[in-house]
């Protein structure tokens, strides 16, 4: 009669499933956490056209599906992770999804692996939507080097590990389920403008580029830029360097401080 | 052995103490009732043994264990009822209950889970598609997936109407014929009759009343009231031998008693004595 509890690991696989069916009938979710950044990659892409970057000894000009396709995968990485965690756990905390699954006998590690999983498939696969359309649409240059793939490769992952740990850091914010989109997306938004994604990072000012490299979002653009952009475009960037040891090392303080955040505010069990 | 033992348990929160220093066991196979008005302590009371809170003072032990240290044996081991399944709008009924069998032991099997719960025919629906009263039954339905031996139901049939309450009350009836230990907490006196074998009503986080849902609140609250109308007076007498009580009433008035009655008190009426002399200042504690 009586057998063993199920492994963390195998209902966390279950979770994964169970997240991603859930998210992909969540309409909101799949525009806004999904599909954003792919129409933003098409939009910026029509609208600047004509845009053609050439520096001296770059080899090549950049077009605007090659400027915005590492600003678009940028994004994915924010929106994939922190907005889509962020709201997402923020309504799971009030709504009644922590409390009745605290009441069953799942592992809250099995829980996160459904999270991080969820967002781990729909960020790749969000990311390959948008370097196939850059490139088979638009005609965007992809890297032709095995480094500029690892690259791309660390730096999307780690990025979406720490994008991820943020959002469930900030999930603490919101007071309720319904202000869980007031509270959540407004500060994305901005982090956004200031980070590269909309606005060309070196046209903003000194100043506003030093508060930008204080969230992670400016680290994982830089990385991208270096991965698509000609090796001569590192001049534009803070310090005239692509800087990947001090990419790897932002987003690992942040997964730190995201983990910090997360022990201090999350309680499973909400008891009082 | 009890499923559940509790001895003087206290619950004090800021300035208020919602429980205080109740005390009783509930049996396996048992169906126990906690009644009580609103803001008495009974959602305290369950949500401590449920493990979603923690106690102030007391004994609690529910299957032997502390419930304030809920491991996930323990987990396993419980079902809780949840009052809304507001949480669980977008996938089918049927994936939502298969994914939580999932997360336990030993689980019962999916489609007997839904045909005591009366879903069969809405399994592919999404709960959000559903009566508010059929997603309850969802909440039910994830109650029990889990096989457990002791389950909580905290106001379950709360906003229901009439018919759905008593298609719950079936499926209760059933869990209680397979031997399932039961905690239930509930404003309505006739449910707690349909489905209580022991009750206890708390007022003011105290223990007024404990004891078997037909012999709440003492033989002198259960009298059978005789009642009449006697020279246009509404007149009344609680009495143990109602028969003997009419004859002598009929040979004084020398006449059939006008308007007679004889009514044997419902729970509800005791229930409401109850409250009535614990607000004048009595505790009646047996």
């Amino acid at each position: 009669m009586k057998t063993k509890l199920p492994s963390v690991l195998s209902v966390g696989i279950s979770r994964i499933g169970y997240e991603l069916k859930t998210y992909v009938r969540t309409p909101d979710a799949v525009f806004f956490n999904f599909f954003f950044p792919l129409m933003m990659l098409v939009i910026f892409t029509v609208a600047f056209s004509d845009m053609e970057i050439d520096i001296p000894g770059a080899g090549r000009v950049l077009t605007s599906a090659d400027v915005y396709l590492p600003a678009m995968l940028a994004m994915g990485v924010l929106v994939s992770g922190t907005q889509n965690l962020g709201i997402d756990m923020a309504i799971e905390k009030h709504d009644g999804t922590l409390r009745r699954l605290s009441g069953s006998p799942i592992s809250p590690i099995s829980y996160f692996i459904g999270k991080f999983g969820q967002v781990f498939v729909s960020g790749s696969l969000q990311a390959l939507f948008l370097i196939l359309i850059a490139r088979f649409v638009f005609g965007a240059q992809l890297p032709d080097t095995a480094d500029a793939w690892v690259t791309l490769t660390w730096v999307f992952y780690l990025g979406l590990v720490a994008s991820s740990i943020l959002g469930i850091a900030i999930s603490a914010l919101p007071s309720s389920a319904k202000s869980a989109n007031a509270v959540i997306l407004p500060p994305i938004l901005i982090l956004q403008f200031i980070s590269g994604v909309y606005l060309s990072f070196s046209s903003l000012p000194e100043w506003l580029q030093n508060f930008a490299s204080a969230f992670p979002l400016k680290w994982i653009g830089q990385g991208f830029r270096a991965v698509f952009y000609p090796d001569a475009f590192k001049q534009a960037e803070l310090g005239g360097e692509w800087n990947l040891d001090q990419v790897f090392w932002a987003l690992t303080i942040w997964i730190l401080l995201g983990l910090v955040a997360t022990l201090l505010t999350f309680r499973w069990v909400r008891k009082s | 052995m009890s499923a559940i033992e509790v001895h003087r348990l206290t619950k004090s929160y800021k300035n208020l103490t919602a429980v205080d220093g109740i005390s009783f066991d509930i049996e396996l196979g048992e169906t126990f009732v906690l009644l009580g008005p609103n803001g008495a302590g009974k959602s305290s009371t369950i949500e401590i043994l449920e493990g979603f809170r923690t106690r102030t003072s007391g004994e609690v032990r529910v299957l032997g264990q502390d419930p304030q240290k809920a491991s996930r044996d323990f987990r396993s081991r419980i079902g809780i009822v949840q009052q809304s399944a507001g949480d669980l709008g977008r996938l089918a009924v049927r994936d939502i209950i298969q994914h939580f069998a999932g997360l336990y032991p030993n689980p019962r099997n999916v489609d007997e889970v839904l045909a005591a719960v009366g879903l069969e025919s809405k399994a592919s629906e999404p709960v959000k598609k559903l009566s508010g009263g059929q997603q309850h039954r969802v909440d039910v339905a994830l109650g029990l997936i889990g096989n457990p031996e002791v389950l909580f139901l905290d106001e379950p049939t709360t906003g229901f109407d009439p018919e759905v309450r008593r298609a719950f009350w079936d499926v209760i009836r059933g869990l209680q014929a397979e031997g399932m230990t039961i905690m239930l907490t509930t404003h309505y006196l006739d449910e707690a009759e349909e489905l209580g074998n022991r009750a206890g009503v708390i007022v003011d986080g105290k223990m007024v009343a404990l004891g078997k849902v037909a012999e709440l609140g003492g033989p002198e609250a259960r009298k059978t009231e005789v009642s009449w109308i006697e020279n246009g007076q509404h007149q009344s007498e609680r009495t143990e031998s109602p028969a003997w009580f009419i004859g002598e009433l009929s040979s004084r008035l020398g006449a059939e008693p006008e308007r007679l009655q004889v009514k044997i008190p419902d729970l509800e009426q005791v229930y409401l004595g109850l409250l009535k002399q614990h607000r004048n200042g009595a505790s009646v504690e047996n």
